[in-house]
Formats: C-alpha cells, structure tokens, sequence
C-alpha cells in the first residue's frame, strides 16, 4: 500500500524566488521521516511539492523530479488532484469544515468525490475514526460540529479525515505545533501505529519529536535569509542525533544555532 | 465611596480622582436644561437648535469637569465617549421620527382590506382601494432582478477570488466599482433606450427588473466578494489535499461557509431595490390595475404607488392616507427582509 517517494533535483519557486534548491532524497514506504531545520528554510514547501499543494499558492512553481513509485508527480498530464488522493496532508492549524459534522468532515474526501455509498461509508468513518484515536471520544456526537472539539480531537479529526481517503503517503506540516503536550503525545502514538500502513512525512520545530517518531531525520539550512534552503543531510534518526557527518546538523540539533 | 475616592488625595501610583458613576447623566441632564433655556430666553423656535447647544455643552461640559478633576487623559477619553454618544443620538433622532411619522399617518389605512384591494374602481382622489396590485408588482419586480442577478453576481465574486488574476478580473473590479455608482434614473434611461425604443418593446416589469438589476448586480458581487474572502484559505487547501477538485471545493466547502453572509448581502441589496421609483417610473409606468404578468403591459410597485397617490390627486387627505400606508408596507417589508437576513446569518453561520 504505502509508496517510496524519491526526489531528484528539485527546486521551488514563489514568483522569481527560489524557496528550495536542488534537493534529491528517498523517503522509504512505512517508514516516519522528519524534516527538522530553522524557520524559513524550506522545509514546509518542499513538503508541499510532494503533492502538489506547492501551485496552490499564487506565483509558486516548481522543477525537477518526484517519484512516486515509478511515476514522476510532475510528468505531463499528471492531474493533481489525482496526486492529492495518493499523497494526503494533515496541516498546522487544526482545520475542520466549520460547516459540517464530526461524520461529514471524515466522509468529506469520499463525499466530495461522490464515490461510496452510504453503508460503505459508515464503514470508512468508523474505521478512520478507530484509525486517529477518535472513534471512542465521539462516537455518541458524530452529528454534531467538528468544531466544537478541543484543539487536540480536532487535529485527530483532521488525521482521520486524510486517512479516509486511504492515501498511499501522508504528509503531516507540524501536525502538534498548536496543542498541548497530551494532545502531542496522541498524535506521536498515532503515528507510530500509522507507519504500518502509511508512509509518514513529518516537518517539525520539536528536534526531541522528530528523535521520539521518526525512523529517519532530514536536516534543512540556509545560508542566509533570502537564500534559498537546502537538504544539508538525511540519515537513520539515531545517526543524525548521536554522530551526524556534517557540523551544521550537530551545531543545530545541540543548540548552537537557529 | 465616591467621595472618598474624590478626597482621597494619598500620592499613589495606581488610584487617581475619579468621577462617580452618575457623572454622565448629570451633565446630559444638566446640558439638555441649560439648552432649553437658553433658546427659550433667546426666543429660539427651532428645536433642533437647543438641541445641537445641549449636544456642545455636553461635550464641553464632560471635558471641562472631568479634566479638572481627573486628568487630562481621563477627560479625552470622557470626551471622546460623549462624542460618540452624541453622534449616535444626532443620526438616531431623523431615523426614529422617520419611523414614528411614517407609523403614525399610516396605520390609519392600513388594514386586510388595504393590503387585499387594487385602485381599479377607485378614483384617486376618494377614499378606498389598495395596495394589492402594488405589492404584486414590487413582489415580481425585485423577484425577478434577484433572479437575474444573484446567480451572475455570485458567480463573478466567484470568478474574482478564486480564479481571477490579472488583467481580466481588474477589468471586472473596475467595472463592478462604476456600477456601483450609476444613478437609478441612469439605469432606467439605458434599458428604456435599449429595450423600449430601440428594441420596441413595451412597458412592463420585467423592463423594471432589467433596470432593477443593474443597480443590484455590484452590491452582489461586492458582498459576495467580501463574503468569500473571509473563508479561510486553510479550508481550500485542507479540501484540495484531499484530493477534491477546486470547483467541488468552492461549491461544497467555500460557498457553504460563506453563504450566511451572501444571503445577508442578496438581502441587502433586495432591501436597496425595492424602494427605487426611477426606473420603475420610467420603464413600468405604473397602473391603477391588478396585472399579474411581469412580461407585458405596465404594472404598479409600491414606491411608485406612493409617487403616483401623492402627485395625481390634487391634495386629497384620502391619497395621502394611502401614500402614507403604502409607505408603512415598504418599511416593513425591507425590515422583514432584513430581519430574515439576520436570522439567516445566524442560522447558516459556521459553528
């Protein structure tokens, strides 16, 4: 089910900015592999080109390779939406349809598609609901607002929603950069029980997260701000936080910088 | 207390002098007395005139004596309250004797009868007949402008912020600003030329509602824009990484959320229609008549009820009464519309 993703060459634009440059690495299927870095380094818009959320945004533009498997994401006539139902993403910020219930906001992904049928899809919900650690916290108010949840149930909300949609790689911008330490330890859990089917893309600000959930570690610098960011190194996470080969890595994860 | 407060006079850091409570009212009371007899013993007439000097003495009065006792920074921002206040009051006062001189002259009129009855078989200067025909016109008049112009409003706020991008949609910006501006009358002479004289076509409400909507189609589109921009960009992009195509995403995740406020902003602009009389004048040319056909022959419509039982009747109290009525039914249908609006708003609001 899950999928190798190999990048080669890749560079990012905002208008005649370059966000990221010439970044190539392979992210193993069934694997959680974190992308740590200071603020601004790219780390969140490489994310973003491996579904292509990166076009959303007005002016961005992209080159070079991803491979999903054995199809580059941006070969000609390869649909982004279709990218987006094989590469799902879980963002920052919580956010749930404010207009629809716990039950429509999980099914949302199949509604909007207009696949299932009704009893498939109770199916789905419960199962991606069990799936995000949800299911026994809302199974008695699946009618009511996905907004009224706390920040924590929310942002499992916003997983189960994802993961709905059975993607092959799930990428995740901060997943825990808005909640409390228990609500963080849910979603940590929650990735951990996930690699097994997904494979697992994680940016965070939290080096000791990155140490607690990833397999491997990708460290992000740039020269300098309006520089564009580069992949300084990727290695097995136990090596990048015990011995990493370049400095920088070590200068950053011990505290010396950024 | 407050005296204690007042005579306190212990140097401290945090407590300073302080007015009591009443403080305001007393100095609104004493203001509105003082104007009083000022223009009574000045021989003013006008109330309007002790009005406007109670308002000064109030401003004057609060900063005068809270200045002295509080500070200066107390008493602007005393001042800056009753300010406010006065403000508030100057645009209340022409609204609510609006109201009052409208509710006062028309329900004396104003009953099923009224409501139920056309002016076909009353001459207009006797007593009698009604409104029917009018609100019949008004009704298929604005329900028809709406129809036109909803869907085309909606659908270029649409186009303007969530695909418009450069010249095109500057174009459409452009064009939607000067529409806002075009005088009624401006809009009844464009169609009157067009459909009327060029066209040769004859009076009827749906030349009405063609005018009509001219004058809705940019509050639409200007309400709707600003509606759909207030929706979070992080529902787009949470819709889209889902794998929803952009167009499911506005019909099923933007428009959703926006749509309390569009409905408030059609409602509006409903409310903003229905009491034109220049377009109406020109191009429906009002009747005496029930018809109930909006695509021939002239029609009536409430604001131009009001326009024709004042200017065709020669003084008569009767016209008057009904004019008064007429207007009495206007108010309240706009305010019916607006509270459905409201109610709406709330209704359709994200939890």
């Amino acid at each position: 089910m899950a999928k190798r993703i190999d990048v080669s060459g890749l560079n990012a634009y905002y208008g005649s900015f370059r966000a990221i440059e010439d970044i190539s690495m392979t992210v193993e299927p069934r694997t959680v592999t974190a992308f740590i870095g200071p603020s601004g380094c790219g780390k969140s818009t490489f994310l973003r080109t491996l579904n292509r959320m990166h076009e959303v945004t007005p002016g961005g533009r992209v080159e070079g390779k991803v491979m999903l498997d054995d199809e580059d994401l941006y070969g000609a006539g390869v649909d982004p939406v279709s990218v987006r139902r094989e590469v799902g993403m879980v963002f920052q910020r919580p956010n749930p349809f404010p207009t629809m219930s716990i039950y429509d906001n999980v099914a949302a992904g199949l509604k909007l598609v207009g696949t299932k049928k009704k009893s498939e899809m109770d199916d789905v919900v419960e199962k991606s609901l069990r799936g995000a650690n949800l299911w026994n916290e809302v199974k008695d108010r699946l009618g009511k607002p996905g907004s009224g949840l706390s920040g924590g149930q929310q942002q499992r909300l916003c997983i189960a929603r994802a993961i709905a949609v059975e993607p092959k790689v799930l990428l995740m911008d901060e997943p825990c950069s808005a909640l409390d330490p228990i609500s963080t330890l849910a979603i940590e859990d929650l990735i951990g029980e996930l690699k097994e089917r997904f494979t697992i893309v994680i940016v965070t600000h939290n080096m000791q997260q990155a140490a607690r959930v990833s397999d491997r570690t990708a460290f992000f610098n740039l020269a300098a701000v309006g520089q564009p960011g580069k992949l300084i190194e990727v290695d097995d996470t136990e090596r990048i936080f015990s011995n990493p080969s370049v400095q920088a890595t070590e200068d950053y994860i011990s505290g010396r910088f950024g | 207390m407050s005296n204690a407060t007042l005579s306190d006079r212990r140097p401290s850091s945090l407590r300073a002098a302080s007015l009591p409570k009443w403080f305001s009212w007393a100095v609104a009371a004493a203001s509105v007395a003082l104007g009083l007899g000022v223009s009574a013993a000045l021989g003013l007439e006008s109330s309007i005139q002790w009005a406007l000097i109670a308002g000064v003495l109030f401003v004057a009065g609060t900063f005068g004596i809270a200045a002295r006792v509080e500070g200066k920074r107390q008493a602007k921002d005393r001042v800056a309250t009753s300010v406010v206040w006065v403000a508030f009051l100057l645009a209340v006062t022409p609204l609510a004797s609006l109201v009052w001189e409208t509710v006062r002259r028309g329900v004396k009129v104003l009953d099923t009868y009224f409501l139920t009855h056309s002016m076909g078989v009353v001459s207009d200067t006797e007593p009698g007949g009604g409104i029917y025909h009018a609100i019949l016109g008004t009704l298929e008049q604005v329900g028809l402008a709406t129809l036109i112009s909803v869907p085309i409003g909606v659908l270029t706020a649409i186009y303007l912020v969530e695909y418009g991008r450069g010249r095109l949609a500057k174009a459409v910006t452009f064009f939607v600003d000067v529409m806002t501006g075009v005088p009624s009358i401006v809009a009844g002479l464009f169609i009157l030329s067009t459909w009327i004289l060029i066209l040769d076509m004859g009076p009827s409400g749906f030349a009405g509602a063609m005018a009509l909507t001219i004058l809705m189609l940019p509050v639409v589109v200007r309400s709707t824009e600003e509606m759909l921009k207030l929706v979070p960009n992080e529902l787009r992009e949470a819709s889209l990484a889902l794998g929803v195509p952009k167009w499911r995403t506005i019909l099923k995740v933007v428009l959703p959320t926006a749509i309390g406020g569009i409905t408030t902003g059609v409602m509006l602009a409903v409310a903003r229609i229905a009491g034109e009389t220049a377009p109406v004048l020109l191009l429906v040319w009002g009747s005496n008549f029930i018809n109930a056909n909006p695509f021939s022959d002239p029609q009536a419509s409430l604001p131009m009820y009001i326009y024709l039982q004042y200017a065709n009747s020669g003084g008569s109290g009767a016209a008057y009464d009904r004019a008064w009525a007429a207007a009495l039914t206007l108010i309240a249908f706009i305010m019916i519309l607006n509270l459905a609006a409201r109610g709406i708003a709330r209704w359709k609001a994200p939890r």
